[in-house]
């Protein structure tokens, strides 16, 4: 079984990686980059949320810090135009760590409820300060030099490159996962009360998690700011940003491994897909709300755990003498 | 800048402060009874203004008049939203579940009101809203005077229910302590729904006060719940005293610093005083401490 897995995810990598040689038309491979990214951060963000259970609805701090460090780098430093400027990608994630341990510091005094709240007014104070402050160029945002390649496709590299993200973010969140570490922030998102009476440094450990959460959805928002070319503050520092990433990772199944990768992969390219289809911004709005209200109240474990669960089910009523598994205890431990 | 004008700002930002008091209250009841961080509403402040702007313009009823249809329209729509989904929602995440639940619900309302009314800013008109009066020297629109006395007479009936009737003293037995209000004999889940109608109807007030002193389209509530949600953070949340003197603090606040230094950095500055309120002090101004909190 465990061979059969590895093999599964294999063959996704590969359908990933053979994807942009197949397909070459740039509008379906922007779709590809942006779902990418979008992997990456909802990975990223289950590594801390989802398995410590504190929900931040402030990623896009870390996001709009990684677009900005690039963008500045960008025209103070005068990077050439060419591939050079990817190089400087890991610093944006590396910036977004550095501005998430005094936010963390601050957002993680407070127990769950209030630190939902708290990232949300912290990720105002960023936007408000990228629109007010003059050097990240106000309401106008950044310019980064627009890169001309020596390759047949445009998008191919920002492709490789989002798909490099994704991988680090999943290895990432492996690691973390089979650590000491992991195990203590699950037990955090547990009974934090008894985690730390059982000599955890819950406050230590929490702000690992968040910082290290931080280093790829800051990847992200650099690799976007120089697809995108021009960075405007509202645009990477988005509250729908922030919530999105959330939904992905809880539409897929919160603190698994798959469930955000398959959500941010389902969500964000049938909004990219609708949003070019159907310019009707609003009827999407209605769709998405929809699609999540029946998700959230009639599968709250995610799809993943879901379709685990049917196909357990399945499998013990069609195979006599299978182990019958108890929905209420496979559900809740994540894979 | 000068005297009248810091003045001004003060006088100004207690009378909208109130307002944005009464829709906290909502929001603080509902997460102190039922631990639902109602995210809905901003959508619903900006419901109960577009309900008061169809009255208006195509019944011609008067604002003030209209409330009388919209606040108990609004009480039911809670019902409804509370009995079909919100009660559904159980379990030890429920505080986060109930966040993505009324969020979800707040994007189909948002965008069901950007495909019947468009994106394009409405404000609401009546004779009050464009004539002004001179109070201390400066010249208030008398909108601001009549929000403010609706928001006094509207949190004083909120405390004669909360405080003089028997169905109040289930409500306040249900903010301390859920299980031992069930044990009692209070019937927690009907308490729950109709405290959520009552959260969702003053939004209606609160809307038709908001939508006739800014202009507004469905995108205004992230800045609406976004205030809202500090408020009642730093208020304490649960905290109905809390809510009421952060939502006047934070407003006046926010006038008197945009009168001072330029209103780019009034917002700011109302999100700054969350975060360093709540590093001196983590359970809000008027929180309690919890012995253990979940």
């Amino acid at each position: 079984m465990s061979r059969l897995k590895n093999v599964l995810w294999l063959l996704a990598l590969v359908a990933l990686v053979l994807f942009p040689l197949l397909e070459t038309n740039p509008t379906y491979t922007s779709i590809g980059i942006f779902t990418l990214i979008f992997m990456g951060c909802a990975t990223s963000w289950n590594m801390f949320s989802g398995y410590s259970g504190y929900v931040n609805l402030g990623s896009a701090v870390f996001y709009g810090s990684g677009a900005y460090t690039i963008a500045l780098l960008a025209n103070h430093l005068h990077v050439p135009a060419n591939g050079d400027l990817f190089w400087f990608v890991p610093l944006g994630g590396l910036v977004a760590m550095i501005v998430a341990i005094p936010v963390g510091a601050i957002a993680l005094r407070v127990r769950r409820h209030t630190f939902v709240v708290i990232t949300i007014a912290i990720f105002f104070v960023f936007q408000l300060s990228a629109i007010n402050f003059s050097f990240t160029g106000g309401t106008s945002g950044l310019e980064l030099p627009y890169i001309s390649w020596f390759v047949t496709n445009f998008n191919t590299p920002f492709y490789y490159m989002a798909l490099g993200i994704v991988v680090f973010a999943t290895l990432l969140s492996v690691a973390v996962r089979r650590s000491r570490f992991g195990l203590q922030l699950l037990a955090i998102r547990d009974d934090e009360d008894r985690a730390a009476g059982l000599g955890v440094k819950v406050f230590a450990v929490k702000l690992t998690g968040y910082t290290l959460s931080a280093f790829a959805v800051g990847m992200g928002g650099a690799l976007y700011a120089i697809f995108a070319g021009q960075i405007y503050p509202q645009f990477v520092f988005d509250p729908i940003f922030d919530i999105s990433i959330a939904l992905m990772a809880i539409f897929g199944g919160l603190g698994t491994l798959l469930g955000p990768l398959l959500g941010a992969l389902i969500l964000e390219s049938m909004q990219q897909y609708l949003t070019i289809r159907f310019s009707n911004g609003s009827l999407y709005l209605v769709i998405f709300g929809a699609l999540f209200l029946v998700v959230v109240l009639f599968m709250p474990q995610g799809i993943v755990v879901y379709a685990r669960d049917l196909f357990s089910n399945y499998a013990s009523r069609h195979e006599e003498g299978a182990m019958v598994v108890d929905p209420a205890t496979s559900a809740g431990t994540p894979s | 800048m000068n005297g009248t004008a810091v003045i001004h700002s003060v006088i100004d930002g207690v009378l909208t402060g109130s307002v944005y008091a009464l829709m906290a209250t909502g929001l603080t009841l509902i997460f102190g009874v039922m631990d639902i961080i109602n995210v809905a509403q901003g959508i619903f402040v900006i419901l109960g203004a577009y309900l008061s702007y169809t009255l208006s313009v195509h019944l011609g009823i008067d604002l003030f008049v209209g409330l009388a249809i919209t606040i108990p329209t609004l009480f039911l729509v809670g019902v409804v939203v509370e009995r079909v989904f919100l009660s559904r929602i159980k379990g030890p995440e429920k505080v986060v579940m109930s966040i993505l639940v009324t969020y979800a619900i707040s994007l189909v309302i948002e965008g069901i009101l950007n495909m019947v009314f468009t994106v394009n800013d409405v404000e609401l008109h009546a004779w009050y809203v464009s004539r002004s009066v001179l109070v201390f020297g400066t010249y208030l629109p008398y909108i601001y005077l009549l929000g403010f006395g609706l928001a006094v007479v509207l949190l004083g009936a909120l405390y004669v229910m909360l405080y003089r009737t028997r169905f109040g003293a289930s409500v306040r037995a249900s903010l301390a302590d859920q299980a031992a209000a069930a044990l009692v004999g209070i019937n927690v889940k009907n308490v729950s729904t109709i405290c959520f109608g009552i959260g969702i109807a003053v939004t209606a007030a609160g809307g038709m006060i908001y939508g006739a002193t800014n202009a507004f389209n469905a995108s205004s509530s992230y800045d609406l719940i976004s205030r809202l949600l500090v408020i009642i953070v730093l208020g304490g949340m649960g905290s109905i005293g809390g809510a009421l003197v952060a939502g006047i603090m934070m407003i006046t606040i926010e006038d008197m610093v945009s009168v001072i230094w330029g209103p780019v950095w009034s917002s700011l500055t109302f999100f700054l005083i969350l975060v360093i309120v709540l590093s001196i002090r983590p359970q809000g101004l008027f929180g309690k401490q919890s012995v253990r909190m979940a």
